[in-house]
């Protein structure tokens, strides 16, 4: 047995180690650290509720907005309150935008890129991956960042300024929007639309929702040359090097819906499985554990009795993550989970067929521009002038809330306890503590370290592109998991 | 100039803000000024071994590093271990990492608030002892010390800002890679004076309000957030309202109070951050260069003198009352 230490793992959002135990060539064991501790929920507790609008965002730069409506939601509960229309448009807007922004960063800066390293130099699509995406030099950096912050400046119009904005409010937004600002708004969508049919997917956002099959996608594939537009390579990248078959986790999917509560969300809440149809999330059954992480406590506990003790000496432990479990399983969340437990037909087959990977976690993130995108038109369009943007309250002295919201990498929950008008507790779990956790006390590895066990080493003994394939195919957020 | 980018405690959201440049092609204007990225953990090639062998080769001058900027908070804890943020891979704090590189930089950047005095990272109880580089707070000092200098002479260049700006990075940047850039260029807190020199106040929408002393009441009001909301516009050093954030938006634009997010301590304000302290009905934080007893004759004297569409429309989110039309006769 050989162990081997990855890390700084950059090209993900935060600082990442990875323990791998070698055995026969292959991975046998996996741990995932995440070394960076910054103590936020230790840094609410004391202050007046409203003020988490101001700490919680800048948990994380690049799905700030997640946070701040996660934290409104929070407080929306604690206060009773509910959002007029458009500030339901308003907020979903916002937040499909960071969420959208975050899959096109991820795609773009983090995840391609490894396909242009010399290690895949001699592939038949080698040349045209590096001139496109080589980090920092490709031309895809060139092209892709200008469009990105040209579609941001939808958050400059409604949010003020990204990352960090404090527009998101429990009663709604803080941002009226005009009549003129809603046809700027309109037309940055569509500049982005233009952006992503041209050099994206080279075909409608219509088309590429309305793929349905395996059998459809292939067609699709095949009537275009592999170069024709970004997912196209993609496509032809993953069928050689056979990204269906790499990084599966444990296939049970969570998801808090997304874009709209329960009943009108534009995407379904729940739990998935391959073979099942999509049940209810039972969210009084997660609970966090902290047996492997620096953390002192005894019993693992529910987020509104959660704690956040940092013990750097712990014997045994490896990281500052804890471990969510929902019911005891260790479950996936994430573009695909969202799609999975919304019953995107394309995905529930692939993965009924050959379970979660590489593959169809970037295919979910992928498919969510071609879905959420066209919402976000009918959103704005839906906008009426002149009409409230936020609802007014008071929040009482003594009171609870849960916000339950999707960040582009999946479910995030803030849950408060508010007495004498002081935050009492404030837990957070992200969707990087669920994927990225360490063992529980049964020691049960996460998502994350059952994805990699199996996977081969390179010739030479070293950790070879594909371990980089299957850690970022998750996308993940390290300073959102430890908080 | 070889560039190394660092992040450590603070949440990657200024390089995020970095990527909405709305400069056509970022990284290529960079690099048409000699400025050569040698490692960013979330835009480089390298990763692992690689990566810490380029940071072990500045650290003992092999490669000559010219600009060190670094994203975050330094933090200390627990018990002046660093071991709240061990660079992955390497087994050593973070801190250690920074103090090797600071040492053989030309110059050293704090990019954004956390770097520059510890910033929300440092907030609450502060747990994990989370300093700036050269600031704790208001204090000079910090992980490096006071008396430290980058090669080239300066102090640490503080970028603040929660997020920095896109704008104040970039143009620190190419000022620096220009020789544009000296002792005369830092305010009393080393951050660049191009932007410094400014308030938040400067350029604001809701000046008219401010005038008027007609002030929004709740978050979606129009009017002026200093009375009620927490607006600290009139005292924080940054030009968000003359330098556009995301196209075409900032804070107040957006709907909310100027929180001073470049200012040190601005985390602990000592009241809730949508509100405004008051002492008898006034506003304690006050415009910095303004006698309060004239403060107060003149918001007296202006409140009295609101036109009806400034007072109605300050409580409202969407003007009730527009400028009338007057034939003046002028031409
Ligand atoms: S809202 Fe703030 S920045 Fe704007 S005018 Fe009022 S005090 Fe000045
Ligand atoms: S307006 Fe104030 S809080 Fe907002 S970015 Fe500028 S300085 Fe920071």
């Amino acid at each position: 047995m050989n162990r081997i230490v990855v890390g700084p793992f950059n090209r993900v959002e935060g600082d990442l180690e990875v323990t791998l135990d070698v055995a026969d060539g292959r991975v046998a064991a996996a741990r995932v650290n995440s070394p960076l501790f910054r103590g936020f929920e230790q840094i609410l507790v004391g202050k007046d509720p409203r003020d988490a609008l101001v700490f919680v965002p800048r948990i994380c730069g690049i799905c700030s907005v997640s946070q701040s409506a996660a934290a409104a939601a929070a407080l929306r509960a604690a206060m009773g309150l509910a959002v007029p229309d458009n500030g339901r448009h308003a907020a979903n807007l916002v937040l499909a935008t960071e969420n959208l922004a975050d899959h096109f960063t991820h795609f773009y800066l983090f995840f391609m890129p490894d396909f242009a390293r010399d290690a895949y130099a001699g592939r038949r699509w080698f040349e045209a991956a590096r001139a496109r995406f080589k980090a920092v030099e490709g031309s895809a950096t060139a092209d892709a960042l200008p469009a990105r912050a040209a579609f941001m400046h939808t958050l400059g119009l409604l949010a003020g300024k990204w990352p960090h904005t404090l527009s998101l409010q429990p009663g709604g937004s803080a941002r009226a929007v005009s009549a003129a600002e809603k046809i700027r708004l309109y037309a940055l969508l569509r500049e982005f639309r233009g952006w992503l049919e041209r050099r994206l997917f080279g075909d409608s956002l219509e088309a590429i929702a309305a793929l349905d099959s395996m059998a459809a996608l292939e067609a699709w594939a095949a009537a275009r040359p592999p170069g024709a537009s970004d997912f196209r390579l993609f496509l032809e990248i993953a069928a050689d090097l056979k990204l269906r078959r790499a990084g599966r986790a444990t296939d049970v999917y969570l998801s808090y819906g997304a874009y709209g509560d329960a009943d009108d969300a534009l995407f379904a809440r729940g739990v998935w499985r391959p073979g099942s149809a999509t049940t209810a999330l039972d969210a009084g059954a997660i609970v966090e554990d902290v047996s492997h992480a620096w953390l002192r406590d005894e019993a693992p506990r529910h987020p509104l009795q959660g704690h956040t003790w940092p013990d750097a000496d712990k014997a045994g432990a490896y990281s500052w993550c804890k471990a969510p479990r929902l019911g005891g399983e260790v479950v996936e969340c994430g573009a695909l989970a969202r799609q999975l437990v919304d019953g995107q037909p394309l995905l529930r087959e692939l993965v009924t067929g050959e379970g979660g990977s590489v593959f169809a976690r970037v295919l979910g993130r992928l498919l969510e521009f071609a879905r959420v995108l066209p919402a976000m038109e009918t959103w704005v369009r839906a906008i009426e002038p002149g009409a409230p943007f936020c609802a007014q309250g008071e929040l009482p002295d003594d009171a609870q809330g849960v916000g339950l919201v999707e960040a582009a990498r999946g479910a995030l929950g803030h849950w408060l306890t508010v007495r004498h008008g002081r935050i009492v507790g404030y837990q957070i779990i992200a969707p990087t503590t669920w994927n990225f956790s360490p063992r529980d006390a049964a020691g049960t590895p996460g998502a994350l370290e059952q994805a990699l066990v199996g996977l081969p080493m390179a010739e030479d003994g070293s950790v070879p592109a594909l371990v980089q394939h299957v850690v970022r195919s998750f996308d993940p957020c390290m300073v959102c998991t430890v908080h | 100039m070889n560039l190394i980018w660092l992040q450590s405690g603070g949440c990657g959201g200024c390089t995020m803000s970095l990527l909405c440049s709305d400069a056509r092609d970022l990284l290529g204007l960079l690099r048409d000024a000699g400025i050569n990225i040698l490692w960013h953990p979330s835009l480089s090639e390298q990763t692992g071994p690689e990566a810490l062998a380029l940071l072990e080769a500045c650290a003992n001058g092999e490669i000559p590093l010219d600009l060190l900027c670094v994203e975050g908070a330094m933090l200390r804890g627990p018990a002046g271990s660093g071991r709240f943020h061990v660079l992955a891979g390497s087994g050593k704090p973070m801190i250690h990492w920074v103090e090797a590189l600071a040492a053989r930089a030309r110059h050293t950047l704090a990019i954004g608030s956390c770097a520059a005095w510890g910033g929300i990272s440092a907030g609450g109880t502060n747990p994990t002892e989370a300093c700036g580089l050269q600031y704790e707070g208001e204090t000079r000092g910090g992980l490096l010390g006071a008396g430290y200098r980058g090669s080239a002479g300066l102090p640490v260049i503080n970028v603040a800002g929660c997020p920095t700006h896109p704008g104040w990075v970039v143009d620190t940047l190419l000022a620096l890679a220009l020789g544009e850039f000296g002792a005369d260029a830092l305010d009393a807190l080393a951050r660049p004076r191009f932007y410094a020199d400014q308030l938040v106040h400067h350029g604001c929408s809701r000046n008219e309000f401010y005038e008027f002393k007609a002030s929004a009441e709740k978050p979606s009001d129009l009017g002026c957030m200093m009375e009620h909301l927490g607006c600290k516009g009139t005292q924080a050093h940054a030009d968000c309202n003359l330098r556009p954030w995301n196209g075409s938006g900032s804070c107040t634009s957006g709907g909310y109070a100027c929180i001073s997010c470049t200012e040190p301590g601005f985390e602990t304000p000592g009241h809730p951050f949508a509100q405004t302290p008051k002492v008898a009905g006034i506003p304690i934080g006050l415009p910095s260069d303004m006698p309060k007893a004239w403060f107060v004759a003149l918001a007296a004297l202006s409140k009295s003198a609101t036109p009806r569409r400034v007072r109605e429309n300050a409580t409202a989110d969407h003007p009730q009352i527009t400028p009338a039309i007057r034939r003046t006769g002028l031409k």
